[in-house]
């Protein structure tokens, strides 16, 4: 059962690309896995680490020791195009982050986010370049994204509303278990079906 | 439900809304789940948790292509983690009552690709599959779309999705294509002309003339790369070349059921008169081979065309564009065409069809690949791999100099050996070009059967109509037959 996420609050890492696809999140040599076990490590690998598996120098963004910890990520536009994967936001939670910011999000990906309460935050272009302004300025100020109240509160006194979707934002809230939700509707699911034969029989 | 005139999408939409809660997304209908080894073990695992059963293995199907070796079967699988997945789908599917098409199948291949071969794919269904590419089927007429492995375990155990009702995009490509101008073709001009995120929150109608002339299995190309373009789903009309194609499949309807599945097919085109949330349109007489320069598929160009210059862009474009050349050793200003290249790889679910077999194996026959280059023809399917047995094709692609494999998703997406080694310049017919897809470090151009196999010749990238012969007749350069029904 998911655990309730109400809101954080934590410093930001900005990682200033856009189109970053879920390959880069989560390279598929990794997706090999039967569980979410190690998802952690596989987070941004290749930008990570070289061929033969040392960490880079510098660091890339992440592993930048300063950064270690840090919940809340600003991104350019359309991350987590791509591969349906979902082990790209089992990686990012996995790491350690709640809330993306970003100017869009990939169909998929955002879905698959909000299914393991790992928030998209979609900003105006204008709102994403004060950010990544007010993140250069001053990198280590800690930032409150507020699901409930639909908020971020940057360091200093300014603040933000966002969208999501409500229905996910209910369920995120309360930790409640999406399939258990439908399975409570199932006497409508058989009543369509009841009117719907199945097109197939794959056993058939 | 709305009067008037409807698209296509929102009566299939419609068709399969079965709960609709004020502030809550619609319960949606899935007729047809398809499942695969590497999105599903942990769906699984779910389910096991909650004490479940699949709700209906009738309307589901798996099998194993993405992390599966196209190696000789019988050699041992030496990736101790993808044999354990193996393993896995095979244990859930047989416990679960899941029909599952593994190794020694002669039904396996891409799940996408057998989908389709089987019957399994039909006109108005809603289709969800673990793997984004599953839009392919949205060549019949389906609303069909990938899905996260939440909502994988979600249709387990309901056989619905939750789901947000999606805008319509019409991309109407008018007029006639060239000769050497095909489906891939197409869809890689589309996603340059809009990018990677044009299509975010839409789901695509194809239409227009030159998407009618398209047989079945270039139209799988077309709507497999729409989330390419951003866009979750992508289809087009059925038409009698949709019923054509269907007709004596294992799984289509048959005597009077078939009648009935035609007639109420034929329902499903958009009304005269519907409208779109947006709409575009390209002169299908206008369109030249495509050939991808970056590190993604919207990075595409005409082959005569010459690589941008990040100078020429905005800020956020311009810093894309300078990784993307930085990744791929390429200047701005360049061409692509004469670009030499290591490797070719022809297969995938865009392109790993037996039409596309038959248009590589066409350049090919009579002709030798270049010296040092490694051309891997993979088919999409066991039963892809039979038919173009059976026409000799692989004996084509060997004399030629290429290895000819079994089936799977191999080097589109590097996961089970077959992948290009650091710095290493492929031609690819598969659908992504992001950095590494194909193998750490690898640099990828994506192009048409026609595109990679005119290429596999010379040994650079090669407009195919430069070749004598190849480019006489439009789109795939043997249009004949698709595979037989089984």
């Amino acid at each position: 059962m998911p655990e309730p996420f109400v809101r954080t609050t934590s410093r930001a890492i900005a990682i200033p690309r856009a189109n970053i696809d879920t390959d880069q999140i989560c390279p598929a040599r990794f997706l090999k896995i039967t569980d979410k076990a190690g998802l952690a490590d596989a987070l941004f690998f290749d930008w990570r680490f070289t061929p033969d598996g040392q960490k880079r120098q510098p660091p890339s963004f992440i592993d930048e020791p300063h950064n270690v910890g840090r919940q809340i990520l600003l991104v350019g536009d359309n991350f987590g195009a791509g591969s349906s994967r979902e082990h790209a936001p089992w990686a990012l939670r996995a790491w350690g982050i709640r809330a993306i910011v970003s100017t869009g999000f990939a169909d998929i990906f955002r879905g698959n986010s909000l299914k393991n309460a790992l928030l998209p935050i979609v900003v105006t272009p204008e709102r994403h370049a004060a950010l990544t302004a007010l993140l250069a300025a001053n990198p280590d100020g800690e930032w409150t994204v507020d699901l409930e109240a639909q908020k971020v509160t940057l360091p200093g006194v300014d603040t933000f509303d966002f969208e999501i979707d409500p229905f996910a934002r209910t369920m995120i809230l309360a930790g409640t278990d999406e399939v258990g939700y439908v399975l409570s509707r199932l006497p409508a699911i058989e009543a369509w079906e009841a009117a719907h034969p199945a097109r197939v029989d794959t056993r058939s | 439900m709305a009067d008037g005139p409807r698209t296509i999408i929102e009566k299939i939409w419609e068709d399969h809304v079965v709960a609709s809660e004020p502030g809550a997304p619609a319960i949606l209908a899935v007729d047809l789940h398809l499942v695969h080894e590497v999105t599903s073990p942990q769906a699984f695992t779910g389910l096991h948790a909650r004490g479940l059963k699949v709700r209906k293995p009738g309307q589901t199907v798996a099998t194993a292509d993405h992390s599966i070796p196209t190696l000789d079967p019988s050699i041992p699988i030496a990736d101790e983690l993808a044999a354990k997945q193996l393993r896995q789908i095979e244990e859930n599917c047989r416990e679960f009552g899941i029909p599952f098409h593994g190794q020694g199948s002669p039904d396996r291949g891409i799940v996408h690709v057998i989908g389709p071969e089987l019957g399994l794919t039909q006109p108005g269904m809603t289709i969800v599959c673990g793997d984004s590419h599953t839009a392919t089927h949205g060549a019949f007429g389906a609303l069909a779309f990938g899905i996260g492995t939440s909502e994988i375990e979600m249709v387990l155990a309901t056989q619905t999705l939750l789901q947000r009702k999606p805008k319509t995009f019409q991309v109407r490509i008018d007029g006639h294509l060239r000769p050497g101008v095909g489906a891939k073709d197409i869809i890689l001009a589309l996603i340059a002309r809009i990018g990677i995120g044009g299509g975010t929150g839409h789901v695509i109608e194809y239409t227009g003339s030159a998407i009618r002339a398209l047989s079945m299995e270039e139209r799988m190309t077309v709507c497999n790369m729409s989330i390419e373009a951003g866009a979750r789903a992508g289809l087009i009309a059925p038409d009698e070349t949709t019923f054509a194609y269907l007709r004596g499949r294992r799984f289509a309807p048959r005597g009077a059921a078939w009648d009935e599945a035609v007639a109420r097919w034929q329902k499903l085109p958009s009304d005269d008169g519907a409208t779109y949330d947006r709409t575009i349109v390209i002169d299908g007489d206008t369109l030249e081979p495509m050939v991808t320069y970056g590190t993604n598929p919207g990075m595409g160009l005409p082959i005569s065309g010459r690589i941008p210059s990040p100078a020429d862009l905005e800020p956020a474009a311009r810093e894309d564009l300078e990784h993307a050349l930085a990744y791929m050793g390429l200047e701005p200003g360049s061409t692509i065409a004469g670009r030499k290249l290591d490797v070719v790889f022809i297969g995938s679910c865009t392109n790993g069809r037996i039409e596309d077999m038959r248009a590589a194996a066409s350049v090919l026959r009579g002709r030798h690949v270049a010296e040092g280059l490694r051309v891997l023809v993979v088919p999409g399917s066991q039963q892809v791999k039979k038919q173009a047995e059976s026409e000799e094709l692989d004996e084509v692609f060997r004399s030629a100099g290429a290895e000819w494999r079994e089936s799977g998703c191999s080097m589109c997406i590097a996961m089970n050996g077959d992948q290009l080694e650091p710095g290493q310049y492929g031609i690819s017919t598969s659908n992504r070009n992001f950095v590494g897809r194909q193998g750490r470090g690898g640099r990828t151009f994506l192009a048409s059967p026609l595109t990679a196999a005119a290429s596999a010749v010379t040994g650079v990238v090669t407009d195919p109509r430069t070749l004598p012969g190849v480019a006489s007749k439009p789109g795939a350069a043997v249009r004949s037959a698709s595979v037989e029904a089984s």
